[in-house]
Formats: structure tokens, C-alpha cells, sequence
């Protein structure tokens, strides 16, 4: 079955009209030997009850994190999202619109960006957002080639402390532009070590990258980096959490050129990975270098106030080649759920998210400290994440917690062998209560140990 | 249409000289075509240019044009008030809205330019 | 205009929505501590519901209406693939779950795999791309990476006249250096110019099929042909993949790598403008280079495989937009191969039907029969004063949407158009009485036209000043 519907009747008609007898006709330029051979093996058409049914049972084969008592982070996070995100977003006005092109006829969604763009320039304190895109990899990955385009220089130093997986993303897209990327290693404490920085700094970089909190939840010390940066004629881009602006110094107040940072939080399920939200603010000197899509306030042709898509040649139906980006979407719906989210809770709201990640994931911390065959190397530097060290290999200690209904974290070990076979990263969410948090101790206390 | 006394590029640039000073702008046909003009990107004065080099972008809200300069030499001056202003050469493309003004190097150049007439003729082939 | 959520959100009371806290700490001294206000809004939820509710009555949108854009394939997204890209099964997941958590999902992601190859022709398919163009990032990747391991320094990636935007720009960032090949008087490639376009610097040529005129490349053998026997790959654009479900697979004609827009061909829906999705396919030499984590069968377990040697690496932090590829995998196997094929046969029947009608009264450089859509010029019009963005503009006066403008580029005045297979005739006959009606009114009243739209939530917006001094941000109070 499918959803064409046309009748029979309909398509002689139409034939007709065009003044010929058969379809095959239209398939005149396509060669017959180019064509496929027997029709394609597919399985047979479902009606939407065996479909329901079909992707239910699949459904039912996996055991989402968002239904048990998860500690999983690592750039995904469970996070309460309030029921207006979702009713917003099953609006068909917004999910079955397309792009923008004819603003006239758009001003829910240009305006409703317009909205989102105002509410990361607040959380950044930076002067303006563009309209998101695909997640927090890629927009660090642009804000990267922007960077070296601004300063016409091709080395970024980017930190050890950084998600793998963004890392590897960096390393794929970077290099076409021939743009070098060199690491920064933490030190003792968890946090970039600024010697290292200034000296690798020295040597003509076009930006740092700070991730704030680094990958291991810690807290850097941005303003000193930010400075050291600065100082050597480089840029300052900062990879931030958004939930985390609530409590820490954001992007603005330590003079970042370019913020970028995963929206995820902001209201979108965890869904696998995907789709996600990458957020880029910037300073206004830099806006007519930054990808991807701007909407501005304007007004129409009565003086009414209305929105638009602007910068356009920027982008690549324009400017092809010479574009900024190649990049020719936003993820639209996910800064819609942003906005949403973020205006649903509003500022008391959202305040309360950051306290309650922040207070929680410290008093597990607390807990935890202490506690025989665990260990807690970087210390109380952290926003909402933090590194723990068991006794036995990670593995061993997931599994058992996990048939306590625990997913006690992401094993660090093959990612950062320095850390050690037994290194956890473990996150803690308003989501979390004290009695889960009491579990995790009592499971850490009778595995950590070594028993 | 467009000034007499100035020479003209196939890329829509017009040069105005006084004394050993080129004074280069865009065309009235090549402000027309762009449309509105909302961004202009030029060179910092004291930069030296060649013969047909892009040396800078013309953005309109749909489109961008390079800019060419018809001379070899250095940038004596920027017009600064079409940066602010870009509406300028839409409106005066001639006097207000001129874009640089260079030294000549080599004076001999301006005779591969089109003169006011081989441009007119030049704009008519393009409408065909 | 509706007022922004700031102003509505001034002095506003907030509904209680998160867990409670139960674990306050008094003192915590964390260093680097937030300033500045955060100034978001406070609103009651039911002023919240009206805010968005409002903005949404300001959107077009398939359930509303046609939406006849050129090489977007607008096509009705069916509800019950929302419905079922919801549930927790699906949307809880967590990427970094053991796989024994994660089996239905990534069975999913492995027979989604497995339905592209076939439907495509393809020895594998990534699904990690987040959009088109992200897709086509990918696979330029994969074409540079292969040229390293064969220690061949091919520079030149060729695009046709015709191509997307993003073409040109995703081979830059790629670090190719694109080169364009002129088309012909029908709209095609010329294999003679291709020929002589062709040398051993030609890394790939990429090209759209059907192309963006939505002519299906007549020659497209020879030009496979030229290509390979220069040692160079082609490149397939799959935006256009519409046309060929069931018909053509462009794995068995000669394409080396492809990419598909799962929002266009396979019904997701655009969402204003993304999430989408661009998997990529390859023939089987370049399989070993596609991006990693790579989902893989053994027995009957599912597993993500982590490592290969050549692989280009990662385009996404974990696996592509996984809710995107629920809604594609539903609708493939609730079309199954006849209704694939049935698709492809409407979007083509569709768009000569209105072709063949619409071209009576807008000039038609290309006559077909076309494919899934076609191009027509509002030049004919230029007499009048009208230009084609007056005939979009006015389309919006009628409660539908416009086609495509301006583009491809080597249309001048173009109108591309797209009916897609779900449009029932009826629709489009009005669709083409509309048009019909505004080529007269360009005639006998033309000032309809340049005045349009008049009954939109806003009139036309004065978009130069926007680009010359851009508000991207409410600062407060409205700018004058």
C-alpha cells in the first residue's frame, strides 16, 4: 500500500491530458537495460496495524535508559522534559512546514527561531545566535574552520579532555580545510594546564578550543584561558553545556569569540543520539563569517514587524563554492524544542534544573567519597559529572549495577587508558532522587570493593 | 546612462582618472542587476593591487559580485561612508558611491578598457 | 505581529513541572560562578500554549496544503510514523546502552541499512549523516580517502551547471576543487564536453539524477563510461530519488556513491527546516571506508562494529538521526516494492500531467517528458513588468505555497516544480488554474501581482535592510 491517491480513473485521465496512452511512455529517456529487473526485493507491504505492531515488538526489544535509574551522560542526557515541548512540537504547522523560503507565509517558525536565537545569545551572553545546527560536533567543527578564516591561520588547539566521539568528528572534517588540530593535555587536576597552553599558544594558533566543563565534568579556569588566548592574537571558542550557564560564567563573561554547545538538554529525548541540537553564538564583528542560517527582525512593506532568513549570501545556493559552509539545513524542530523548553520552565525553572544536576551529582559525589575501592581523582571542581574510579574493571562493576536496575555510567578505559580500566564517568540529572542516589552508594560499596 | 568621460571594465567597474589617481566604482547597469546592496568588503588603504584581481565583494540580499580592479597600483583611499552605508551606490553610483580610489602605476592600462561607447555596446550584447 | 515571548514573559507566573529536590546542599564552592541574569521569560503555561499556538497559524504546511517546491519533495508524512517514532522504546534510548539493551533499535537501524541497499543498489549504506548535504560531506570523504590509499592525487571534482549549492560547497570543505561542466541544449550532460572535461586529475563527478531540471539523463551509460575509464567515481545527488524507487537503481548503472535525503524520498517530515537525514551508499570497493560505528548482523544479535581501517572516521557523534530513520523504516515497509514503485510512477505521472497544462502558459525551456518535476520560466512575463517572484508571491494569495525560484541557475526566471505522487489530480488542477489565473492577471493587472501577497500574515519584508544591519536577537524593545 502506499499513500498516493489517485484512482484509476484519475491516471487515464491524466494521460490522456498529456496525449498518451500508457505510462511507459513517460519512462521513454530511461533506457529499458538501465532499468530494474524484476521489481525489488523488499518484504511484503504491512497495513498500519502489522506496522504498529512490526515496530512496537522492535520497540520492545530495547530498554531505554529514560525508564531506569540512568547515570549515562558523556554528551546525552535523561533530563525531565516538561509535556508543552512535546505538545509544540506534534503541532503539524511547525513539523510538517518546510524551510523558510517564503517568509510570508513562515513567520511562526522564522519568528519562532528568531526567539531561539535570542534565548542562547542570553544563555552565551555573546551578542548573537545563529538558527542551530546539526549538533555540538559539527558546529565545533565549523567554529573551527571559522575561526581559521577569520584569523587566516591553520592551527587549533583543542583539549584531551573532550568527548571522544566529537574528537573523531573534528578529525574527519577538519583536515579538507587544511587546518591542524593539537592537543592539550590535562593536568593533575583534571583542567587544562595553562603553561602548556601559553606555549603551544606561542606558536601562531588561530583559536582554542575550552571545552567548559571538560569531558571529565571539570571546571576550567576560562578566564585565564581566555586571556592567554587573547593575548596571542588567537580566538577563544568555548564548547559548553547549556544547562551548566545557569550556575558557571558563560561564554560572554570570559570574552569567548565563539560559543558552541550541545542543545540536547534543552527539551529533546535522547532518542539513540539523534537527532541533536548544536548551538553557535558569536560577537557580532563575526557574524557575516558564521555558518548556517540567521532570521532578523525586519519590517514589511505596511511597516508591520516580520522576520526573514538573512545573510543569504553566506550560503551556499548563493555563494556555491565560495559559501561559508556547506551546510544547508538547521535542525529547525529541535530549536523549536529548545525554545519551548526553555520558556516553559522559564528562569526560575531552568535555574533549578542546573541547581538540582549540580546539588545532586554532588551529594552522590559525597556519598561515594570514602567508600573502599573507590576513588574520586579530579576532586569537587565539577558542575554535573564526575570521574569515578573503582577497584575492578569498569565492566564488571556496570553489570552488577545494572541488575540492581543501575546504569551507573560510561566506562572511561578505552578511551583514556591513562584513567584506568576501573574509570567511570558518571553524570547525575534533576531526574535522580535521593534514594537512587543511596542505591548507587550501596551497589558502589558492595562492588567497588573488590567483592 | 552612465558618465562619458569614464573607462569601463567587462565586469561593470568604471574608473574615473584625475591626474595620476584612478577613482573606480561599479556601473549604474551593474547596480540595477545586483539590487539592493546591503554589504560592501573593500581593501585597507596602502594595499597594493593588480590589473583585474578580485579585490573585494559587492553583497546584495540574494547575490554577490566581486569586485575587479581596473588598475594596477596602490589604495590611496577607501570610501568609508559606502561601508556604513551601502544604499549610497544604489542611489549615486557615480559620485557618492565610488569605491576606492588608486594610484597608478602604469597609466598604459587604461587603454584595454572599454570607453564609454565599446561599453554601451558591450551592456547591449549582454541584453540579447 | 504577535509579540515575542520576552515581552509576554515579563512579569509572568510559571507552572511547578520539575522532580522534587531532595538533596539541597548548603554550601558548595564552586569557582567561576554565573554573573549576569539570564533574563529568560516567565509565562504561565496556558500563555504559552497561545504564544505557540499563534505562530503556528502563521505557517504553511503540507496539512494545510500543496507544496510544490522543486527538489524538496514535499510529500504528506504519514501520522501513525510519528506516533511510533515516540514511543520510550525508541526516543529513551541512551547511545551508549549495552547492545543487548539496545537489540530492536539497532535491528532497525540494520534493516533500514539493508532496504536502502536494495532499493538503491548499494553494497552498504552509513546512516550517519545528519542532512543532504552532511551526506554528501561524507561521501566526498570517502572518494578522498580512497584516492590516498591508491596514492592518487585527483584534485578535481566535476559538477554540472545544474547542481545544488551545496555541491560545489561540500566538495571545498572536502578539500576537492570543484570544476563545472556546462549542460547542453536539452539540459543535459554532454558526453563529448565531458570527455574533454575528464583527465587524471578528475577525482569525481557528481551529479543529480534525474538532474535538477528533472531530466533523466539520457547518456548517463556513456558518462559512467568516460568517467570510470578515467579512473574517477561518480557521485549521485539522491535528492531526486523520488523519480527512480522501482525503476532504476543507481548502484547497477554505474554510481559508485550516493547519498538520500530520508526527509524527502522516504516521508519524514521537514521540520521547518530540519532534522533530516542523508545516509550514504557505496559500491563495494569503497565499502571499507565508510564511517564508523557501523552497524553489523551475526546470527541473529545485532552489534555496532567500532573499528575499521580505512574507515573516513566519524561524521556524527554516535549513529545519525535515529528517530528520522524510524519514521523512513515504517514507511518502507509499509510501501513494500509495489508501493515504492507505485510512488515513483505517480510523483512522474504527477509532475507531466501539470508539466503538460502549466506550460501553456509559462515558457518551458526543456520539453519532456520529465521526470518527477520540472522547470519553467517566468520570463514570458518580464513584458509585463512581473517577475517570477511576483507569480510565488501571489501564489500565497491563493492559500498555496510557491514553487522553487530562481533556481537551477541556468533557468532564467525559473519555476521548479514538484507535485510529488501524494497530490491527487484534483489538487493539482487547481493548482494549475491558479496558475493559469495569474499569468492573465500579469496581463490585465499586473499590479496584483507586484502588490502580492496582500492577505499573508505579513507583506512582503524588506529583506536589505535585515541583511544590512541584521537584528538576530530582542534586545528589549522594538528597533525603529
Amino acid at each position: 500500500m502506499s499513500y498516493v491517491q489517485n484512482t484509476e480513473r484519475d491516471r487515464k485521465e491524466m494521460l490522456e491530458t498529456i496525449g498518451i496512452s500508457s505510462f511507459a511512455a513517460l519512462l521513454d529517456p530511461v533506457s529499458p537495460e538501465l532499468r530494474v529487473q524484476g521489481g525489488l526485493k523488499l518484504e511484503e507491504p504491512m497495513s498500519e496495524a502489522e506496522v504498529v505492531e512490526h515496530l512496537g515488538s522492535l520497540a520492545g526489544k530495547n530498554r531505554p535508559a529514560s525508564a531506569r535509574i540512568s547515570f549515562l551522560g558523556g554528551g546525552i542526557y535523561d533530563r525531565y522534559i516538561p509535556a508543552p515541548v512535546r505538545y509544540v512540537l506534534s503541532r503539524s504547522e511547525f513539523y510538517t512546514s518546510y524551510t523558510p523560503y517564503q517568509a510570508e507565509v513562515s513567520q511562526g517558525t522564522l519568528q519562532a527561531i528568531y526567539e531561539y536565537q535570542t534565548l542562547i545569545s542570553r544563555l552565551t551572553a555573546m551578542d548573537s545566535a545563529n538558527a542551530s545546527m546539526y549538533d555540538a560536533s559539527t558546529a565545533l567543527a565549523e567554529s573551527i574552520i571559522m575561526a581559521c578564516a577569520i584569523k587566516r591561520r591553520g592551527r587549533v588547539l583543542v583539549p584531551s579532555a573532550l568527548s571522544p566521539r566529537v574528537r573523531a568528528v573534528l578529525d574527519s572534517y577538519v583536515p579538507g580545510k587544511s587546518i591542524q588540530l593539537e592537543d592539550l593535555p590535562w593536568g593533575e587536576d583534571g583542567t587544562l594546564d595553562l603553561e602548556t597552553v601559553e606555549r603551544k599558544l606561542a606558536e601562531d594558533a588561530a583559536a582554542v578550543v575550552l571545552a567548559q566543563p571538560n569531558y571529565l565534568g571539570l571546571i576550567e579556569r576560562a578566564g585565564e584561558v581566555s586571556e592567554l588566548a587573547h593575548a596571542q592574537g588567537a580566538l577563544l571558542i568555548a564548547l559548553v553545556d547549556p544547562v551548566s550557564l545557569a550556575v558557571l560564567a558563560p561564554p560572554g563573561e570570559y570574552d569567548a569569540d565563539i560559543a558552541v554547545g550541545e542543545g540536547q538538554s534543552l527539551g529533546i529525548p535522547q532518542s539513540f543520539g539523534g537527532p541533536l541540537l548544536g548551538f553557535m553564538a558569536t560577537k557580532n564583528q563575526y557574524i557575516r563569517k558564521c555558518p548556517g542560517r540567521l532570521v532578523s527582525a525586519t519590517r514589511d512593506i505596511e511597516g508591520k514587524r516580520g522576520y526573514v532568513m538573512t545573510l543569504q549570501t553566506r550560503e551556499q545556493h548563493i555563494r556555491r563554492e565560495k559559501a561559508t559552509s556547506n551546510i544547508c539545513t538547521n535542525q529547525a524542530l529541535c530549536a523549536l524544542a529548545a525554545a519551548v523548553y526553555l520558556c516553559t520552565l522559564g528562569e526560575d525553572g531552568f535555574r533549578e534544573v542546573a541547581r538540582q544536576s549540580l546539588e545532586k551529582s554532588h551529594t552522590l559525589y559525597r556519598m561515594l567519597s570514602g567508600i573502599p575501592g573507590c576513588s574520586l581523582p579530579f576532586g569537587e571542581n565539577f558542575f554535573s559529572e564526575f570521574v569515578l574510579r573503582v577497584s575492578v574493571p569498569a565492566r564488571r562493576f556496570l553489570d552488577r549495577a545494572k541488575r540492581e536496575g543501575i546504569l551507573a555510567g560510561i566506562s572511561l578505559g578505552q578511551d583514556f587508558p591513562s584513567l584506568g580500566e576501573g574509570a567511570l564517568l558518571v553524570a547525575v540529572t534533576e531526574k535522580r532522587d535521593r534514594a537512587e542516589l543511596e542505591l548507587y552508594r550501596d551497589v558502589a560499596a558492595a562492588a567497588g570493593g573488590g567483592k | 546612462m552612465f558618465p562619458e568621460e569614464c573607462k569601463y571594465t567587462k565586469e561593470h567597474e568604471w574608473v574615473f582618472v584625475e591626474g595620476d589617481t584612478a577613482v573606480i566604482g561599479i556601473s549604474d547597469y551593474a547596480t540595477g542587476e545586483l539590487g539592493d546592496i546591503v554589504y560592501i568588503e573593500l581593501p585597507d588603504e596602502g594595499s597594493q593591487v593588480h590589473q583585474m584581481d578580485p579585490i573585494g565583494t559587492i553583497e546584495a540580499v540574494k547575490t554577490v559580485a566581486e569586485l575587479f580592479s581596473p588598475v594596477t597600483g596602490e589604495i590611496v583611499e577607501v570610501n568609508e561612508a559606502i561601508i556604513a552605508n551601502p544604499e549610497i551606490v544604489n542611489k549615486d553610483p557615480y559620485e557618492e558611491g565610488w569605491f576606492i580610489k588608486v594610484k597608478l602605476t602604469d597609466p598604459e592600462e587604461l587603454d584595454v578598457l572599454f570607453s564609454h561607447e565599446e561599453y554601451a555596446e558591450f551592456l547591449g550584447e549582454q541584453e540579447e | 505581529m504577535s509579540a515575542t515571548i520576552f515581552e509576554k514573559g515579563k512579569n509572568g507566573k510559571s507552572h511547578s513541572y520539575l522532580p522534587p529536590h531532595d538533596c539541597p546542599l548548603e554550601k558548595l564552592d564552586l569557582p567561576g560562578r554565573r554573573k549576569s541574569a539570564l533574563d529568560l521569560p516567565v509565562i504561565g503555561e496556558q500563555d504559552l500554549i497561545r504564544h505557540y499556538v499563534e505562530l503556528a497559524s502563521k505557517n504553511y504546511h503540507i496539512d494545510k496544503g500543496m507544496y510544490p517546491l522543486g527538489s524538496c519533495t514535499m510529500k504528506y508524512n504519514p501520522v501513525v510514523n510519528e506516533e511510533l517514532a515516540r514511543l520510550e522504546g525508541f526516543n529513551g534510548l541512551h547511545p551508549l546502552q549495552d547492545e543487548e539493551d539496545v537489540q530492536g533499535a539497532l535491528e532497525l537501524m540494520y534493516n533500514l541499512q539493508e532496504a536502502l541497499c536494495e532499493i538503491c543498489g548499494m553494497s552498504a549504506f552509513t546512516l550517519q549523516p545528519a542532512a543532504g548535504a552532511h551526506g554528501e560531506l561524507a561521501g566526498m570523504m570517502i572518494a578522498r580517502d580512497y584516492f590516498r590509499d591508491r596514492r592518487e592525487n585527483r584534485k578535481t571534482v566535476l559538477v554540472p551547471d545544474s547542481a545544488h549549492g551545496t555541491n560545489p560547497a561540500s566538495v571545498v570543505t572536502c578539500g576537492f576543487t570543484p570544476r563545472t561542466v556546462p549542460s547542453n541544449e536539452q539540459g543535459l550532460i554532454d558526453p563529448a564536453v565531458l570527455e574533454r572535461e575528464t583527465g587524471p586529475d578528475t577525482a569525481v563527478l557528481m551529479l543529480t539524477l534525474p538532474n535538477t531540471l528533472g531530466l533523466f539523463e539520457r547518456d548517463i551509460a556513456r558518462v559512467v563510461e568516460i568517467v570510470h575509464r578515467a579512473g574517477a567515481l561518480v557521485y549521485m545527488d539522491g535528492a531526486n530519488m523520488n523519480a527512480l524507487l522501482g525503476i532504476v537503481k543507481p548502484g547497477e548503472i554505474g554510481m559508485d556513491i550516493m547519498h538520500l535525503n530520508l526527509h524527502k524520498t522516504f516521508s519524514t517530515p521537514h521540520g521547518g527546516g530540519g532534522p533530516g537525514a542523508g545516509p550514504v551508499g557505496v559500491r563495494a570497493p569503497l565499502e571499507d571506508y565508510l564511517p564508523v560505528p557501523r552497524v553489523v548482523k551475526e546470527k541473529e544479535r545485532f552489534s555496532l562494529r567500532q573499528r575499521a581501517d580505512k574507515s573516513i572516521g566519524r561524521v556524527h557523534p554516535w549513529y545519525g538521526n535515529f528517530n528520522v530513520f524510524v519514521k523512513a523504516y515504517a514507511y518502507i515497509r509499509t510501501l513494500g516494492a509495489a508501493g515504492l514503485r507505485e510512488v515513483a510512477e505517480n510523483a512522474i505521472l504527477n509532475a507531466n500531467y501539470l508539466m503538460k497544462k502549466i506550460s501553456q502558459w509559462y515558457y518551458l525551456k526543456y520539453p519532456g517528458p520529465c521526470m518527477h518535476e520540472f522547470v519553467v520560466s517566468g520570463k514570458n512575463l518580464k513584458d509585463y513588468g512581473v517577475r517570477t517572484t511576483d507569480v510565488a508571491k501571489r501564489l500565497l494569495d491563493y492559500g498555496l505555497h510557491a514553487p522553487t525560484v530562481y533556481f537551477p541557475l541556468i533557468v532564467e526566471e525559473a519555476l521548479m516544480i514538484e507535485p510529488v505522487e501524494t497530490e491527487k489530480k484534483e489538487t493539482l488542477d487547481r493548482f494549475a488554474a491558479v496558475m493559469e489565473r495569474i499569468a492573465e492577471e500579469a496581463r490585465e493587472n499586473p499590479s496584483l501581482l507586484l502588490e502580492a501577497p496582500l492577505t499573508t500574515p505579513v507583506r512582503r519584508l524588506d529583506e536589505a535592510a535585515a541583511a544590512r544591519s541584521p537584528e538576530l536577537c530582542w534586545s528589549g524593545e522594538e528597533r525603529k
